[in-house]
Order: C-alpha cells, then sequence, then structure tokens
C-alpha cells in the first residue's frame, strides 16, 4: 500500500517536473512546480516528518510560488514567444543531464549500506514536539542567525526593487 | 516498507531535471524554479536520512535550507525586477556582459 503510493507520488513529481522544463508558458511552468510540490510533501508526509510537510506547503507553495507568479504576472511573462536556445545546445544540455544522472546513480549503487535500509514506518522524530525541542537547543543559535538572514534579506529586496526614477502619478 | 535506496533514486532524478532546467531554458524564471526543484532534491533525500538513522538534525537541516531558499528567491527576483527594468527581457543571453 504505502509502496504504491510511493511510486504514485513519484511518477507525479518527476512527470510534472518534466513539464516544468518543457511548457512553454512561465505560468504553466509554475503550476506545474506547485504540483511537484506537493508531491515531495506527499512524500514527507510517508516518511512521517509531518511538520516539515505542512512547513513546506506553507512556505513553497503558499509563499515562493505566488511571488514566482507574481513576478511573472508583473513583467507580463504570460505569453509563449520566448526566444528558445538552438537545438545543439538543447541537446548538449540533455546529455549534460543524462550524463550526470548516470554518475549519480552509478555512485549510488556502489554504496554498502543502502540495501538494508528502509524508512521506518512509525518513526517519531518528525513530529513538532521533538523538532522543537531539537531546534530550540541544539540549534538556537542557527535559528536566531536565520532570522537575521531573513532580515537582511527583507533590506536588500527593498533596496534592490525600488525604482530610481520618481514616478509621477498623474501620468 | 520503502527502501531508502528508492528516495536516493528518485532524488537523483529530480535533481538531474533541475540540472537539465538549467541548462535547457533561457528565461531567468525558469531558471530559479529549476535551482528550487534541485533544492527540493537534496532536502527529500535528508529527510529520507533523517527517518532511516533516526536523528532530527537531518529535518532540521531542512528546514534552514528552507528559511535560506525563501531569502534567495526574493533576492533573486528583486535582481530580476531590477534586469526587467533595465532591457525589458528576462533573456539571460542579454545578460552576458561578464563573459571574458
Amino acid at each position: 500500500m504505502t509502496l504504491n503510493l510511493f511510486y504514485f507520488l513519484s511518477f507525479l513529481a518527476v512527470l510534472s517536473a518534466l513539464m516544468v522544463v518543457f511548457s512553454k508558458n512561465p505560468v504553466y511552468s509554475v503550476l506545474y512546480l506547485i504540483i511537484t510540490f506537493f508531491a515531495i510533501a506527499g512524500h514527507y508526509v510517508l516518511m512521517k516528518a509531518e511538520f516539515l510537510a505542512v512547513v513546506h506547503l506553507i512556505v513553497y507553495a503558499g509563499a515562493i510560488m505566488v511571488l514566482f507568479l507574481y513576478v511573472i504576472m508583473l513583467l507580463n511573462l504570460n505569453k509563449e514567444t520566448e526566444p528558445h536556445k538552438n537545438n545543439i545546445l538543447k541537446f548538449a544540455a540533455t546529455i549534460c543531464s543524462g550524463l550526470l544522472l548516470i554518475v549519480l546513480i552509478g555512485s549510488l549503487k556502489g554504496t554498502e549500506l543502502l540495501g538494508k535500509g528502509h524508512i521506518s514506518p512509525n518513526s517519531t522524530i518528525g513530529n513538532v514536539k521533538n523538532l522543537g525541542k531539537v531546534l530550540f537547543t541544539d540549534f538556537l543559535l542557527p535559528f536566531e542567525i536565520a532570522s537575521i538572514l531573513l532580515l537582511a534579506a527583507m533590506v536588500g529586496v527593498v533596496m534592490l526593487a525600488k525604482s530610481e526614477k520618481k514616478i509621477n502619478i498623474n501620468e | 516498507m520503502i527502501p531508502i535506496e528508492y528516495y536516493l533514486w528518485l532524488s537523483a532524478v529530480l535533481f538531474s531535471i533541475g540540472v537539465l532546467g538549467v541548462l535547457y531554458r533561457r528565461n531567468a524564471i525558469i531558471i530559479f524554479m529549476c535551482i528550487e526543484l534541485m533544492l527540493n532534491a537534496v532536502n527529500l533525500v535528508m529527510v529520507a536520512f533523517s527517518n532511516y538513522l533516526n536523528d532530527a538534525a537531518g529535518q532540521i537541516f531542512v528546514f534552514f535550507i528552507m528559511a535560506v531558499a525563501a531569502a534567495e528567491v526574493a533576492v533573486g527576483l528583486a535582481i530580476l525586477i531590477m534586469t526587467y527594468r533595465n532591457t525589458k527581457s528576462t533573456d539571460i543571453n542579454i545578460l552576458n556582459r561578464l563573459k571574458w
């Protein structure tokens, strides 16, 4: 049962990830990427990481993808007339990523510990209580530094995206 | 009972699709989305090993990667809007002035 669910979610994730790359319209790419993120959240639930599944949905599907869609609508890119690379470069890109996949799978097949390992279906380390305890004891300093990072990113974004010319409203 | 190597293979495939997208497309927004795809492939394998080794540190790392990814996307899209304001395009081939 869980194995069938795993196959279904993997198929959905890989198919929609391919559609992100190959769909012509950027809006469709964003929507397919949202499907991929939902499938990955399903994988997190299968691995008993419920907290991460919820955070993943909120942060990625809720915030980051809305930001992408907003920028696409703002820049008016929702048309299918964007320039494409020529066919030789596309072929080279496909060959390169295929070779990377072969190298990754070949190196993973050479490792020894992977043959016996299983995802334990009743693990309790992924619940909110346990993760919160670890986050606020062992990882307290990185947690605070992450807040500084987000503050710096916010200030930087406002500085970057600020218009240099004064906008005349009456025009 | 899902073997952990299935997750490694799925994550390798997703990472390769992300690399394919970065190399294949010319639209900078699609390239950003493919970078997100690669980050998520790494997150997936981290959660799988966190479950397998019964160690919560992997899931905390995934949490921090999500925070860094959110900051990265915000800054990257701001840079993209700025370049669009100057060049009226998100084509990365226009931005080749730093090439040797």
